[in-house]
Order: structure tokens, then C-alpha cells, then sequence
């Protein structure tokens, strides 16, 4: 019973795969933390740097020192992320957010590359099978009109040591 | 110079239109049998002619603009903006593709270039290589047409042009000097450009944008002329290959320049010219791949045909976005009016596109038919899924803005965070496909032949992921969870996986050879990659990729300080020390400079010293950041002088960690070395039987097939 064992060797290399993740996840998750340096990484500074409020490097900035003084005022009124982001989208605009809401026409921004990920995921799957079934088919067609003692045995020796030396019994594959 | 660099660049301009139109005319004749009053023949090769006499005008047009750069020639407006007198010789190179016209005269030398050995191979295929010539003469034609009309690198000083409509002479010059009506000196180059990286970027680049208009033009030559079989995929591999393997080199160096001179301390920053670089990339590679498809199976004719097609269109759809000022990009100094020229020519472009293949398709009709779900041709189908879908992710991004000011009136911005969250899962997937592709087989696999070859990855994968996690690198940062160290453990993981899948592949076939040649493994995995050059040279661009995604995924962990320091005070990051020992100025003919001493140690002792400068250029008055950077294995000390403190006059400093920066430098030299090795012919059977050692000649039968 090789099979059986086997499958219980690996069910149990999983489990305990999954088990020494799960613990290392919940060792440390713990100390409370600042969201500025999160926050400060989700909007951008209105200089003209094109840059992350976060990542201005310019010295005398006349932009970045102002928002990020605003930012913490807000974190320190108890503002949520949302209500922070409304605020700042209020005075400097949408642009002031360095990624598209979640809502409106800016919800394509988010679902239109998943979607065409899922449709042609989809359509490949769907191609590929069409293409095995044609194969499938073309197999049993050839396989019922062929005569099976026309086929020489010395032919399917040379085939069969042709598939192992080139790996289609899983050894070296040819690119 | 400048009646001479006009006169070659409307010289080259009517080469390629007779090229353009005696080729179209000779190959229309040779492929309807029309009687004509000159063999088509040799129209043709007198089309092919103009073609080489075209590449001899454009270098002279570049030789001009060279020579009044050097010769400071600001009797031209090209020169005056983008030139001064005290310009290091180096750059003065770079000013010639630092401002628009230059950089299209450079695209249309390249073309020249390329074209020009195009045409000296012919013989290779007389008929093909004519159409793809009379192609590249199109393309070639609008360049010019630019260069010649509305963007033209010569054109005078509106002053000068009144009194010398065709130009000045040294003489000339120097008394309109005197007079006034020519400034004395130019504005100098872009100080940003002013960079090592920058000597050699544009022009890497631009030959691998410039590059891909070859395998286009043979694609769309083979597709009007119904070329017969899959030769000219064969024909454009090279072509292909090189091409692909200057735009990465030029990626990469753009990268380095970005993260050594903008001094943010990163190297990508989703602009959409950046972007713009790397969408044709994701095409190309994906055309890499899927041509495998055609040559072995006769699949995917069509597929591969508009993967060049679009990996063409989206060359030239960089190149708008950097000149038509579409989007704001930090790449705003070539901007200009000539979008709506590459609008049309786009247009033009798809439309011959489409046209040839609606008329030609059924030339492309095959029958598709693959064994198994599981298999190498479906990881290929996978593989060009993601590398497409990647690239509609990108080109969505960086268009995004552009739709929504349009389709609602308010501009938004779309940046890195987006794409984090949508393009970084979809880069993940692509790099666990780099190693399952490699250990499926052609055909269909077996169960059997499954376990064995995913046993070694999938352990090496959960292994990572449990070393990782007790290490340190947790999918959470202060107790809340961070996507950015999620995504590194996952890519820690993948590419651990990918790794070990591909170097067992190597080994597994040196294991063979060495079994049978007696040889050691080194000398057997050498013998193994020159047997077949084409596919172990892709593994070894595929572990290049590997090496810098794991780069990359440094970036989750970057930390940085930043302080105002006087002499005496020091700032602590990781595990150095870096004490200020002194702030000084400088200044020469082109720029004053700031630089701050510090002396770094670690645990105590004296390591090295870093000088973070800052300059102000004194022609544009526009100041530049000099990035002191320490390089490790492990990261990139990563020092910037930000400026000093108008009220102490203390300079400040911000410290940089940047983890794994240096992995994405290496990948980059292994994927060079991969490429390189791939286009290096395989060993033949014959020549291997050879190489074997006489005491141990082993029968002649090959155990890897070579040559392709």
C-alpha cells in the first residue's frame, strides 16, 4: 500500500507546512503603530514633483511641510483614513490621492484589470481545452482507422526511445 | 554645418521615398507577373540602393548636428537650448538626444543603421528582405519628414535665419557673436541629464524601441508577400533578441539614473514614460515566447503576428507620450506639438496592419490542437496571458487619468500604490510561470513526471516561507498588516521555488552528460548550455528575472532618517553611524556645489566616508541632487544631501536603507549573459562528438538535440 502512505506523508508535510506558518504569523503581531508614515504614502505632494507626499525630497518644499502638518493635525483629531482623504480632496482635489477611489467612475480604475485578467484567464482556459478536444478527437479518428498490425515494431521501439531521450517521460525537455 | 545637415536630411528624405515607392512598385509587379518597362528586379535593388544611400545622408545629418554641438555652433536654436560652451565633451554627445529634434535625428540614424544591415544581408532572402526594406523605408519617411519639417535640428536663430537662410560660417558666426544677434554661450544641457547613465541610456533604449520596427517590418513583409513556412521567424529571432536585449539594458540604466541622480531613493516611479519603455518590453517578451509556439507547431501564426504588431505600435506610442505631453511625466523636456504626426502615423500604421491581415489571414489559418491541459505549449498560452494582461494593466494606468478627465472631468492621479496593488500580483504570478513552464514537457505531462519535478520547488518554497517568517519578515508591520511585506514573503517564496526549479533542470541535465562523458558537473553543465544554447541561455536570463524581483521585494523593507546635522552630530540607520565631519562649497565654469563629509562606522569602528552633494547649475540655475550611495550584498546605504537650513546654515541629511538594491544590478548582468549565450549558435552534434575526449568517445548520437 505505497500509494496511501504516500498521500499521508505529504497530507501531513502540508498540515504541518501550514501549522508553522500560521504560528509565525501570530508571534509579533502586536505593537500599536503610526499611520502618518502609511497615510503620508497615499497621497502625493501638490509641488509638482509628481512624487509621493511621503517621498518629496526637496528642501523648502513650499507643499510637503504644509500637508504633512495638516496630515498629523488630522490623525490627531481622531480622523479616520477616509475622512482624512476627504478633507484633502476637498482642498487640493482628486489629484491629491495617489490611487483612484473606490467609488464612482474611479471603481473602473480598479475592476477593469482584474476583469480582463479574469476574461482572458477564462479564455484561455476554454481555448486550451478546445484545442485538446480537436486533438482528442483527431487521436480516436486515427486510432479507429488505422490497422494496429501495420504499425512497425521497430518504429515503435525508435519512438518510444525518441520520447524517453528527450524527456517526455518527464527527464530533459527541449525548448 | 547647418545647410549641410538640411540638405542631408532632405537628401535622405528622397532616398526614402524612392525606396518607399520603387519598392512597393517592384514588389507589386513581382507579385502580380505585370509586364513592365524595367525588370521589377532590379527596380528593386535600386530601391534597396536608395536605402543604403539613405543611411549614408542621416549619418551625415547626425555628423552635422555632432559638429556644431562640438564647434558651439549657437547660431542654432537646437544648440542654444541644449549646449554651453563649458559642457563636458562626454555630454555634449547627450545633447544630441537630449531635446526632441536630436533625440529624432538619433531614432532616424538608428533606423538608418539597422535598415543598413538589413539591406547588406539580403541574400539571405532576396524577396523578404525587399519587403521588409520597403517597410522600414516607411517608417523611415516619417522620421524624416519630422526631422525635416516641423522638428528640424538645424533650424536658425529667427534673427540669423533673416539675414543667413542658409546658415553661418565660423567667420560669420563670430561677428554676429560680436554684434549680439547670436548669444556668446548656450543654455547648457539639462543638469539632470548631465549623468554618466545618460551617455548611454537614450541610446539604448532607442535602439531597442528603433530595433523592433525590424521583426515588424519582416512580419508584415511575410504576411503580404504569404511568405511559405516559419523561416522568418527564424530569420528575425536575432533581430528580435538584440533588440529585446537593448531595451532591457536601456530599462535598467534608466532605473540606475533615476535612483543614483533624482535622489528619492527609488528606481521606478510608475511614470507613464517609464511605463511607456515597458509595455513594448512585455510584448516583446511575450513575442519571445510565443514564437517557440510557431516554430515547433505551427501554432499561434496569427497571435505572433499582432504581438509584433503591437510591440511596433506601442514603441510609438512611448514615443507620443513623451512628445504630445498627454500625461505629466517627469520626462516633460521633450515635449511638443508633434503628437498629432504620431497620431496619424499610428493610424496609418494600423490600419496597414489590419488591412494585410484581413487580406492575408487565411495565409495564417493553422490547426491548433494541444494534447494536455498540462503542458509546455499551455504554459506558453499562460505566459503571454500574463505578459498581456501586464501590459494592459500599465498602459490602463498610465491612460487612466487621461479617461477619467475625459469621461467625468476630474483628472486623478494614478500611482504607485495602484499599481502595487493591481500590477505586483500579476508580476508575481508571471514569475511562478517562469518556473513551471521550464518543467512541463512538450506535448503532455505525466502525473508521474509532475511530482517529481515539483517536489524540490514546492519545498524550497515552504521552507523560505517558514525561514522568512521566523527571520523577521512578517506580512505585518506594527501590529497592522502591510501588503508591501506580504508581497515580499510571497515573492521570497516564488522565486525560491523558480530558482531551485531551474537549477535542477540544469543539473538534472549535466547529471546525464556527466554520467556519460565522465566529466565533472561544472564542465558538464557548460557542455550541456552549449548544446543547446537557445533554451539554457533562456533559463539563465529566467534566473536574471528571479534575481531582480527579489530586488525588488527589498523595497517592503526601505527606512530612512532624515536630520539637520552641524559638525559633531551624528544620525544612526541599520547598523551605521554617520558622523558629520565638516559641510564645504565648491563651484567651476558649470555649477556651484554643497557637500557635506560624513564619516560612517559600524559597531564603533571607521568603515568609509561618503560626500553627499548637492549642485546649481549655473545656466538654468536649476539644482541637482548627487547621491552618496554605499553598496552592499544586503543594501544600499543611500545618503542625500537635501540643502541646508536657511536659518542655522547646517546642511540636512536624509539616510536611506534600501535593501537588495545591488540583486537588481546583478540580475541585470545575468539576464545579459543569458541573452548572450542564446544567441551564441548551439553546439552541433558533430562538433560535440569532438570535443569529447578521445580515451572515452561515446556513440555519436546526440543526447540533447542543438542547433536551434
Amino acid at each position: 500500500m505505497t500509494t496511501p502512505s504516500r498521500f499521508t506523508f505529504w497530507t501531513r508535510f502540508v498540515e504541518v507546512a501550514v501549522l508553522a506558518v500560521a504560528v509565525c504569523f501570530s508571534l509579533g503581531a502586536s505593537s500599536p503603530s503610526s499611520r502618518i508614515s502609511d497615510l503620508d504614502h497615499r497621497l502625493m505632494c501638490q509641488c509638482g514633483c509628481a512624487q509621493l507626499l511621503g517621498e518629496c525630497d526637496h528642501v523648502g518644499c513650499p507643499d510637503r511641510d504644509k500637508e504633512l502638518a495638516e496630515l498629523s493635525a488630522d490623525i490627531s483629531s481622531g480622523m479616520n483614513d477616509k475622512e482624512i482623504f476627504s478633507a484633502f480632496t476637498a482642498k487640493y482635489g482628486a489629484v491629491v490621492l495617489a490611487a483612484p477611489t473606490t467609488h464612482g467612475f474611479d471603481l473602473v480604475a480598479w475592476i477593469a484589470p482584474f476583469a480582463v485578467f479574469a476574461a482572458a484567464l477564462l479564455g484561455t482556459i476554454l481555448l486550451v481545452r478546445r484545442w485538446s478536444g480537436i486533438s482528442i478527437v483527431r487521436a480516436k479518428a486515427a486510432a479507429a482507422s488505422a490497422d494496429p498490425g501495420a504499425i512497425d515494431p521497430a518504429e515503435l521501439e525508435r519512438r518510444d526511445r525518441i520520447r524517453r531521450e528527450t524527456g517526455m517521460d518527464g527527464g530533459g525537455f527541449e525548448q | 554645418m547647418a545647410a549641410f545637415g538640411s540638405f542631408a536630411l532632405l537628401i535622405a528624405l528622397a532616398l526614402a521615398v524612392y525606396n518607399l515607392l520603387a519598392g512597393t512598385v517592384a514588389l507589386r509587379l513581382i507579385a502580380t507577373g505585370q509586364p513592365a518597362q524595367i525588370s521589377p528586379e532590379r527596380l528593386a535593388d535600386t530601391a534597396r540602393r536608395a536605402g543604403i544611400a539613405g543611411f549614408i545622408a542621416v549619418t551625415g545629418a547626425a555628423f552635422a548636428l555632432l559638429w556644431a554641438v562640438f564647434t558651439n555652433d549657437f547660431s542654432l536654436t537646437y544648440i542654444l537650448e541644449h549646449s554651453n560652451r563649458a559642457l563636458n565633451p562626454a555630454y555634449k554627445f547627450a545633447a544630441m538626444w537630449s531635446g526632441q529634434e536630436g533625440s529624432l535625428l538619433l531614432w532616424a540614424w538608428l533606423l538608418a543603421v539597422y535598415g543598413f544591415v538589413l539591406r547588406l544581408r539580403h541574400k539571405t532572402d532576396v524577396k523578404l528582405y525587399a519587403y521588409a526594406g520597403t517597410i522600414l523605408a516607411g517608417v523611415q519617411t516619417f522620421f524624416l519628414l519630422l526631422l525635416c519639417f516641423p522638428a528640424s535640428p538645424f533650424a536658425l536663430l529667427p534673427a540669423v535665419q533673416v539675414t543667413h537662410p542658409f546658415g553661418v560660417g565660423p567667420a560669420a558666426l563670430f561677428a554676429l557673436q560680436q554684434a549680439g544677434v547670436v548669444p556668446m554661450d548656450g543654455n547648457g544641457l539639462n543638469p539632470l541629464l548631465q549623468y554618466p547613465e545618460m551617455v548611454i541610456h537614450p541610446p539604448m533604449l532607442y535602439l531597442g524601441y528603433v530595433g523592433f520596427s525590424v521583426p515588424f517590418a519582416f512580419a508584415l513583409g511575410a504576411l503580404m508577400m504569404r511568405y511559405p513556412g516559419e523561416k522568418w521567424i527564424k530569420i528575425t529571432r536575432t533581430w528580435t533578441l538584440v533588440t529585446w536585449l537593448f531595451l532591457t539594458c536601456g530599462i535598467f540604466l534608466g532605473m540606475h539614473w533615476a535612483y543614483a541622480v533624482l535622489g528619492w531613493g527609488g528606481y521606478w516611479g510608475w511614470d507613464p514614460v517609464e511605463n511607456a519603455s515597458f509595455m513594448p518590453w512585455l510584448t516583446g517578451t511575450a513575442f519571445l515566447h510565443s514564437v517557440m509556439m510557431q516554430e515547433r507547431k505551427g501554432m499561434m501564426k496569427s497571435w505572433n503576428v499582432w504581438l509584433i504588431f503591437s510591440t511596433f505600435l506601442l514603441t510609438l506610442l512611448g514615443t507620443l507620450l513623451t512628445r504630445a505631453g498627454l500625461v505629466s511625466s517627469v520626462h516633460a523636456f521633450a515635449q511638443s506639438s508633434i503628437g498629432t504626426w504620431f497620431v496619424v502615423f499610428m493610424g496609418v500604421v494600423l490600419a496597414v496592419c489590419i488591412f494585410t491581415y484581413i487580406y492575408n489571414r487565411h495565409h495564417l489559418q493553422t490547426e491548433h490542437h494541444l494534447e494536455s491541459l498540462v503542458s509546455r505549449e499551455s504554459s506558453f498560452l499562460f505566459n503571454n496571458l500574463v505578459l498581456l494582461t501586464a501590459c494592459f494593466v500599465i498602459l490602463w494606468g498610465t491612460l487612466f487619468p487621461i479617461l477619467s478627465e475625459y469621461v467625468v472631468g476630474n483628472k486623478v492621479t494614478v500611482g504607485a500604490p495602484w499599481y502595487n496593488r493591481v500590477a505586483v500580483p500579476i508580476g508575481l504570478f508571471l514569475v511562478l510561470l517562469t518556473g513551471v513552464g521550464p518543467l512541463l514537457p512538450w506535448r503532455a505531462a505525466s502525473l508521474k513526471s509532475i511530482k517529481k519535478n515539483f517536489v524540490l520547488p514546492v519545498v524550497a518554497l515552504w521552507v523560505t516561507v517558514i525561514v522568512c517568517l521566523a527571520v523577521g519578515v512578517r506580512p505585518w508591520t506594527d501590529g497592522q498588516f502591510s501588503s508591501g511585506n506580504f508581497y515580499a514573503l510571497v515573492d521570497f517564496a516564488v522565486s525560491a521555488a523558480v530558482l531551485t526549479a531551474i537549477i535542477s533542470e540544469f543539473l538534472r541535465g549535466a547529471a546525464v552528460i556527466s554520467k556519460q562523458t565522465g566529466r565533472n558537473l561544472f564542465s558538464s553543465t557548460w557542455l550541456l548550455t552549449r548544446r543547446n544554447t537557445r533554451r539554457y541561455g533562456g533559463y539563465l536570463v529566467h534566473i536574471g528575472v528571479v534575481i531582480v524581483v527579489i530586488g525588488l521585494a527589498g523595497s517592503a523593507f526601505n527606512r530612512n532618517v532624515e536630520s539637520e546635522l552641524a559638525v559633531g552630530d551624528h544620525l544612526n540607520i541599520g547598523p551605521y553611524q554617520l558622523d558629520c565631519t565638516g559641510f564645504t562649497q565648491d563651484s567651476n565654469a558649470l555649477y556651484n556645489s554643497e557637500y557635506a563629509m560624513l564619516n560612517v562606522s559600524k559597531g564603533g569602528k571607521y568603515q568609509f566616508q561618503m560626500l553627499p552633494e548637492r549642485r546649481v547649475y549655473l545656466s538654468e540655475g536649476q539644482p541637482e541632487t548627487m547621491v552618496a550611495i554605499h553598496s552592499t550584498i544586503g543594501w544600499d546605504l543611500y545618503v542625500v544631501y537635501e540643502g541646508t537650513n536657511p536659518d542655522t546654515g547646517h546642511p540636512i541629511i536624509k539616510a536611506i536603507m534600501n535593501p537588495l538594491v545591488s540583486w537588481i544590478w546583478a540580475g541585470l548582468v545575468v539576464m545579459v549573459l543569458g541573452t548572450f549565450i542564446a544567441l551564441v549558435p548551439s553546439l552541433t552534434p558533430a562538433t560535440a562528438a569532438l570535443k569529447v575526449p578521445a580515451a572515452r568517445v561515446i556513440p555519436v548520437e546526440p543526447i540533447f538535440k542543438g542547433g536551434d
